[in-house]
């Protein structure tokens, strides 16, 4: 059970913590506009090619509201000018750029910073 | 930093700790809860009897005790307040300081002293802990009885009906519920219940508990017996005051800490709320007072001394096994001089009655049984003071329209009317949401009041509201979809086949803004389906997680898989084909509400494999994960049935494979039945067919849900070619029409003119564009793919099913547990 509950803690980073910049997988290997979920270490991080917006992001795979592994399987979007992703079991919504929920009093979500170097996608982490 | 102590984690204790933290972060809030579990919700406890579990109860997870700096120690009582140091000692020794100390620790059943209430099989019904014993005692038993047939006694009698017992009400006053309905409100409720299986004995004293060391039965003064194996005592509640006694506050004779309407005990650091305080000689048992009091010592503690506590309306709404049951204002007009007005309708289960000054100006309360949809509006007649109509018997028997009649309601309304009475919001506070600080939507004003988070009732009350407000402010009330688009659904659907819009990015650039959302990008995926019938796929990251995996994803993120089996018709090799696949993939196998056979549990990356087995075996997508066409259901018909006139499995599948893959605002179901015994239940779906001894009668817009509604009867006696030409009509209509997520039912609800405009459209052609819609339909029906069989041919679509892009494993948190033989997922609250 400990080991379970380590998987579903994740530390937000902010790029100037950032240790480690792991090289997750090509660009081509996202749908644009869309999510696809990386695995690093124990953790598994959902990583958004907002193609429209000519950004990337990324946030904890879980959905804090039902502890649900999906959040990469979720439609993004902007809610005025904010990019964000929503569940889709529940469609509680987060701020892809602060995690903040946006329609729930849900806890907010950890999110990562972003590199794209060669063609391939880097994700930051603090460890 | 004022520290402040919190006793009791109840519901009232713990919307305490949430008011108090949202007026000041520097408050110190330390909660001592003698329960092992965080406060749950104590008003829906029966439905942990119905599938929630003790988690879904939170109000809060504990996490939320962290995230909002509170301190919060469950399974610890309080034993010892000393007012002189301020301090208070728990039962572990652990000694805590406070410079405000809350009293929140609620009651406890109330256990009349009669003979036998010892003895094994007797239960009281207030805690989680209370339920799971009543839970594992009722697996031995069959028959059960509450004793008190009040609020919470019917509650607790839900609970053994959900449990499976014969479940009587044992109620010592001549009625149900004697604190709110009257007689005949009683016994209009009591033919409700027993029609839902549970027997009402009113006016019964138990004299005697019988048994021998377990229990048998229940002896009543009036020397009768009730034969039962377990009993639920409610009979009402006595607040937890010994706690306060001990240190010497000032308790009321019957019971509770008595405070003043500050909620201050007879200490000044020391306040009272909820069902534990006295105000005024009363006890306030509801929830809704208690949050009230709650607020008020919130504020006071903050600053704030403005809101006192001066009594509460006890006016309440609730749904009672089922059944409506209100009671508002004074339900029995007994304080005042007064006319009552009552309706009473025994076929349907419904009783309404209002009580009006004598001089016939204002609505002093009333009582509504079976159906108390005009509750908010009653309520707010009463606590305002509103003029009556001239024929005040139209509030509750209705003359015609009554949404019209809502909306005028609505705008007599004065400022101060309070819409929510949870979170208390009142009419004033949701306009100047509106008019002053751009509030536009529901969500808006949930955002900023916290209207409606509460029980829900209010919602449509405050929905009518910011509508009226951002009319009368001249803003057109457009239903656009959302931000993106300035359109309503059925704008897009015109601008998408005019200019033949291929793409949502298309559309976005050409016709939006902004970047999309989870709103209208499914929406606009529907719309691109109803018109073009293109694959899916194509566009997947506009797809809900369904139509993007082609599957219903379920809890744990595992997706189920269903083939289509059109009209319920299979034959016994692919019954055990099926059979053999589901047993491969190992996953949990349930027959379907249409007549097909669902298969939970595949993992994403395994969803092509399975398929790739299922297209093998002649099988094709059910679109179950879409909105679209489901099944056609049927009963065998004259093929087999000698009742059946026509053949309705035919038919049925006729009708099935034509509209197969066929895309809608909403899923669309239907069904045909062989004969007038309606085996087929087509008269619950979205439009169904009934065979009659001259040909069909085609039925439209019902449908089952939360709520449900007979479908109409659009033609009789028409054959076979014109009742499919009225269904493509019919069809097509709705898809062009009708908002997104709209069941044809409400679809047709809100149609002006309703059934006979759409009559008007599909039989007589009013509209001239039948041949039109005919068509569109026809171009639609020549598109048909199954999504599956070209997502097996295709590797490359085929790779878009994994769970890591960076790694072939599955999701390693995914846990089951058996089940009766087969696997489930694990409870998502025990992750």
């Amino acid at each position: 059970m400990e080991i379970a509950k380590d998987i579903r803690t994740y530390t937000p980073t902010l790029t100037e913590d950032v240790k480690v910049w792991f090289r997750a997988a090509r660009v081509t290997d996202f749908p644009e506009n869309g999510g696809a979920c990386l695995r690093y270490k124990e953790h598994q991080i959902a990583v958004f090619n907002f193609a429209r917006r000519n950004e990337w992001f990324a946030c904890q795979n879980l959905c804090p509201h039902k502890m649900q592994m999906v959040l990469s399987r979720g439609m993004i979007g902007s809610l005025d000018g904010e990019p964000k992703v929503a569940c889709p079991f529940h469609k509680k919504t987060f701020s892809l750029k602060t995690g903040e929920c946006l329609n729930a009093e849900e806890c907010s979500i950890a999110v990562f910073p972003v590199r794209i170097e060669d063609g391939y996608v880097h994700i930051g982490f603090a460890q | 930093m004022t520290k402040v102590i919190v006793v009791g984690n109840g519901m009232v204790g713990y919307k305490f700790c949430e008011k108090l933290r949202s007026r000041s972060a520097d408050i110190k809030i330390v909660v001592y809860g003698e329960e092992p579990r965080p406060a749950y919700d104590r008003v829906h406890l029966s439905s942990y009897f119905s599938g929630s579990t003790a988690d879904d109860l939170l109000m809060a997870p504990l996490s939320w005790y962290d995230d909002n700096n509170i301190e919060l120690h469950v399974g610890e009582l309080v034993t010892e307040i000393d007012r002189e140091k301020k301090e208070i000692k728990t039962h572990t020794g652990r000694r805590d300081n406070y410079d405000y100390l809350v009293l929140a620790t609620g009651s406890s059943a109330f256990v009349p002293n009669v003979d036998g209430v010892e003895r094994n099989g007797v239960f009281v019904y207030r805690t989680i802990e209370d339920l799971n014993q009543i839970a594992s005692y009722a697996k031995k038993v069959k028959r059960g009885a509450v004793m008190g047939g009040g609020l919470l006694g019917l509650e607790a009698a839900k609970a053994l009906l959900d449990l499976g017992l014969e479940t009587h009400v044992v109620e010592f006053a001549s009625r149900l519920m004697p604190r709110q309905i009257d007689d005949v409100g009683s016994e209009i409720l009591s033919g409700k219940l027993a029609q839902l299986g549970i027997k009402v004995h009113t006016g019964k004293n138990t004299k005697r508990i019988a048994g021998n060391g377990k229990l048998e039965g229940l002896t009543f003064t009036d020397d009768t017996q009730l034969d039962i194996e377990i009993l639920v005592i409610s009979a009402g509640i006595r607040p937890r005051d010994e706690l306060a006694k001990a240190a010497n506050l000032e308790v009321h004779p019957r019971g509770g800490i008595v405070v003043n309407s500050f909620l201050e005990t007879s200490d000044q650091s020391i306040f009272a709320i909820g069902e534990a305080a006295s105000y005024n000689n009363m006890i306030y048992g509801l929830v809704a007072p208690g949050y009230d009091m709650a607020d008020s010592v919130a504020r006071q503690i903050a600053g704030d001394f403005s809101k006192q506590f001066t009594g509460f309306d006890m006016s309440t709404k609730l749904k009672l096994i089922g059944v409506d049951v209100a009671s508002f204002g004074d339900p029995f007009g007994d304080n005042q001089q007064c006319i009552p007005i009552a309706f009473k309708d025994h076929r349907k289960g419904t009783y309404k009655r209002i009580n009006i000054s004598e001089d016939g100006k204002y609505l002093l309360g009333g009582i509504l049984i079976g159906d108390a949809s005009q509750y908010n509006l009653l309520h707010q007649m009463v606590m305002n003071r509103m003029p009556l109509p001239e024929n005040p018997e139209t509030l509750i028997i209705g003359n015609g329209s009554r949404s019209a009649d809502s909306m005028d309601g609505v705008k007599g309304l004065p400022d101060s009317a309070q819409l929510c009475s949870c979170e208390n919001v009142s009419k004033g506070e949701v306009i100047k949401q509106v008019r002053e600080c751009e509030a536009k939507t529901l969500g808006d004003i949930k955002k900023a009041t916290k209207a409606c988070t509460g029980c829900g009732g209010c919602t449509p009350l405050v929905n009518d509201v910011i509508k009226l407000t951002l009319e009368s402010m001249g803003h057109k009330v457009k239903k656009t979809i959302c931000e993106h688009f300035d359109y309503s659904r059925q704008e897009l659907f015109d601008i998408i086949k005019v200019k033949g819009v291929k793409t949502y990015e298309e559309l976005l650039d050409a016709h939006g803004r902004g970047d999309g959302c989870e709103v209208c990008k499914p929406a606009v995926a529907s719309l691109m389906a109803s018109i073009w019938n293109e694959p899916i796929l194509e566009q997947d990251t506009i797809q809900d997680t369904n139509d993007r995996f082609l599957a219903n994803i379920q809890r744990g993120g595992t997706y189920s898989v269903v083939p289509r089996i059109a009209g319920g018709e299979i034959t016994p090799s692919k019954l055990m084909a099926i059979g053999r696949i589901a047993q491969k993939y190992n996953l949990y196998t349930k027959i379907t509400g249409g007549q097909r056979i669902d298969m939970f549990g595949a993992r994403v990356e395994q969803l092509p494999d399975i398929w790739e087995e299922l297209v093998a075996e002649g099988f094709e997508s059910g679109h179950a994960y879409g909105k679209a066409l489901r099944t056609i259901k049927s009963c065998v018909g004259s093929t087999w049935c000698r009742y059946g006139v026509q053949d309705s499995v035919s038919f049925a599948i006729f009708i099935e494979d034509r509209y197969k893959g066929l895309r809608a605002p909403h899923k669309l179901k239907g069904a045909v039945s062989g004969c007038i015994r309606e085996c087929a239940e087509a008269q619950s779906k979205d439009f169904g067919v009934i065979a009659t001894e001259k040909g069909w009668n085609l039925y439209v817009c019902g449908n089952g849900g939360a709520r449900p509604q007979h479908a109409k009867l659009l033609v009789s006696d028409i054959d076979t070619e014109t009742c499919i030409k009225y269904i493509d009509r019919f069809l097509m209509f709705y898809i062009k029409t009708a908002d997104p997520l709209t069941r044809t039912a409400t679809w047709l609800n809100k149609m002006e003119g309703g059934l006979e405009y759409l009559y008007d459209v599909v039989v007589n052609d009013s509209l001239g564009i039948g041949q039109e819609l005919e068509e569109d339909m026809k171009k639609l029906i020549a598109n048909y793919h199954c999504e599956w069989k070209k997502v097996v041919d295709d590797p490359a679509l085929r790779s878009k099913f994994k769970h890591f892009v960076n790694s072939d494993e599955p999701d390693p948190t995914l846990e089951f547990v058996d089940m009766r033989g087969q696997r489930s997922p694990i409870d998502w609250n025990k992750k």
